[in-house]
């Protein structure tokens, strides 16, 4: 079992505490849909979720299935102190994710080694500012899998 | 209308307790001390503060404060959100209460024991946006928000971190001179900067601003009442409040330009206001949470152009003779974190000319609060 699986429920690792707002997307996410709040009215994308368009004004949206790819904005490696259940997976990774079919959008995530391998699993030597990158879904329980992210387009 | 607020109140007084990773005081105790040492610096009794501004996250509120100093009638209170964002808001609320006529003396004051208190990102209490599209992926702490605009800035900007060392050496150097520093006695090197441990790459432990308990405190009034107090008046020249368009606070990284922060914003409304601009400032306190709101404060305010705050600070540019001296008291990183607040106090030692590391003849003070959040700032002048 990952260890993230076991992180979320005997390490420690902090689950979304989510929202009316944000909900939609935990739950395309656990049926592995990376899928982004966009204005019924004007079209335009938005992140993080929100009752409303701040372009266009519309309460209408819908949630727009986008094609998991994308590249490395910015990333820190993260160190001690830490809360206990990170503070065993430091040295990892935290990546700020633009996605390519939806620019100015960013999502954090980790970069990981393989699907479903622990934050920290990737030798930070190979990040870097533009790399490609492509949505994983690691899976933490029936009801929750986290959006995670792999080095390369294939 | 647009300047009634320039010039029209003055800080007259001004107050602290010591500095320490731990004081065996409460923080109300130390709230308290701090406010009744600025109204005793400023020859005002306890008894004629008729209002009060702090932070949201002050834990001494107002009723608690006014009956214990011997406060006498207060008509206006406000409190100002967004942690170190709401440092200079403070005086921006007493000096709108005063010019207006809702209140006479005013008192702000920030009391903290950050440094023997918990810190606050090991709470457990996550407000749903952001902390669901951050925390579960461990970009748990403030350092780390910030750590990865700073990368990206670097990166984008061609700076590195011998950059952000200067910012860290021009800090403790101040603080060297200051007595009241906590890190009055500790030099800091080169050497030992790019040596220490890794926080959140790219910053390291001497990018982190200290963790503080302590409490500091100031007295506004109007400029006519400040003719008659006993130092010099510091006016209060400009103030701003900035909640940018789109912005998203400390992971402001969901709108067209991440790294144009709060600063700009309060930054157009500062010189809108002001009669001088940011090449007649003779020394600054800005917010130093971490070393690298400084240089992106330096393009924010207008001292550099975007892109050029990394560099600005070669040539010891930000320490006593250089170009512009900055945190002359060590600032957040080298004499206390108490949410800026110590940045507004040493403004006014500067412009009543008796700061440690005192720029000769300063007649003019930029104090910022927090870059990343909601933000406010003031010019100040003697």
């Amino acid at each position: 079992m990952p260890s993230i699986m076991r992180g979320t429920t005997d390490n420690g690792l902090l689950p979304p505490v989510t929202d009316q707002d944000g909900a939609p997307f935990w739950d395309y996410a656990a049926r592995g849909e990376l899928r982004i709040q966009t204005c019924a009215g004007c079209r335009t994308p938005r992140f993080p979720p929100r009752p409303c368009c701040p372009y266009c004004q519309s309460f209408a949206h819908r949630w727009q299935k986008v094609s998991g790819r994308g590249h490395i904005w910015s990333f820190v490696i993260a160190h001690p102190p830490l809360l206990e259940g990170y503070a065993q997976l430091a040295p990892y990774n935290v990546a700020l994710i633009e996605l390519l079919d939806a620019p100015g959008i960013r999502l954090v995530g980790n970069v990981l080694a393989a699907p479903d391998a622990p934050p920290g699993s990737l030798d930070p030597a190979r990040l870097a500012i533009g790399a490609a990158v492509r949505v994983t879904f690691t899976r933490v329980s029936a009801r929750l899998a986290l959006p995670q992210w792999l080095l390369g387009t294939s | 209308m647009a300047a009634a607020l320039k010039d029209a109140t003055a800080i007259v007084g001004i107050g602290q307790t010591p500095f320490a990773r731990q004081l065996p005081d409460s923080e109300k105790t130390l709230a308290c001390r701090a406010v009744l040492a600025a109204l005793d610096d400023a020859g005002i009794a306890p008894s004629e503060v008729d209002a009060l501004a702090s932070y949201t996250m002050e834990e001494t509120d107002e009723v608690e404060l006014a009956k214990a100093i011997g406060a006498g009638d207060i008509t206006h209170f406000s409190r100002v959100g967004f942690g170190g964002g709401g440092s200079c808001a403070t005086l921006a609320h007493l000096a709108m209460a005063i010019t207006t006529g809702q209140a006479r003396v005013g008192v702000a004051w920030r009391s903290r024991k950050r440094g023997s208190g918990p810190r606050p990102w090991r709470g457990s209490v996550q407000l749903p946006t952001p902390a669901q599209w951050t925390r579960p992926y461990g970009l748990l702490r403030p350092v780390d928000e910030i750590a990865m605009l700073a990368r990206r800035y670097l990166h984008r900007y061609g700076g590195t971190r011998e950059h952000l060392c200067n910012v860290a050496l021009a800090c403790r150097r101040h603080a060297n001179r200051n007595p009241a520093a906590v890190m009055y006695h500790r030099p800091l090197t080169r050497e030992a900067y790019l040596a220490a441990r890794w926080i959140s790459e790219p910053l390291c432990l001497y990018d982190n601003c200290l963790e503080t308990d302590g409490a500091l405190a100031c007295v506004l009034v109007s400029a006519e009442r400040a003719r008659d107090c006993r130092h010099t008046p510091v006016h209060l020249h400009s103030a701003a409040q900035a909640l940018p368009a789109q912005h998203h606070g400390m992971v402001n990284y969901w709108n067209d330009d991440p790294l144009t922060g709060p600063s700009w914003t309060a930054a157009r409304q500062l010189w809108k206001t002001a009669d001088f601009g940011p090449a007649d400032v003779d020394v600054a306190q800005i917010y130093d949470a971490f070393t690298p709101l400084i240089p992106l404060s330096l393009e924010g305010y207008g001292f550099c152009a975007r892109g050029e705050g990394a560099a600005f600070t070669e040539d010891r540019a930000l320490e006593l003779g250089g170009r512009l001296p900055v945190n002359t008291s060590g600032g957040g990183l080298s004499e206390a974190y108490v949410h800026g607040f110590n940045l507004i106090n040493e403004g006014v030692r500067q412009l009543r000319g008796t700061s440690t590391a005192q720029v000769p003849g300063a007649r003019t003070c930029l104090v910022t609060a927090g870059e990343g959040v909601p933000t406010s700032a003031v010019l100040l002048r003697s």
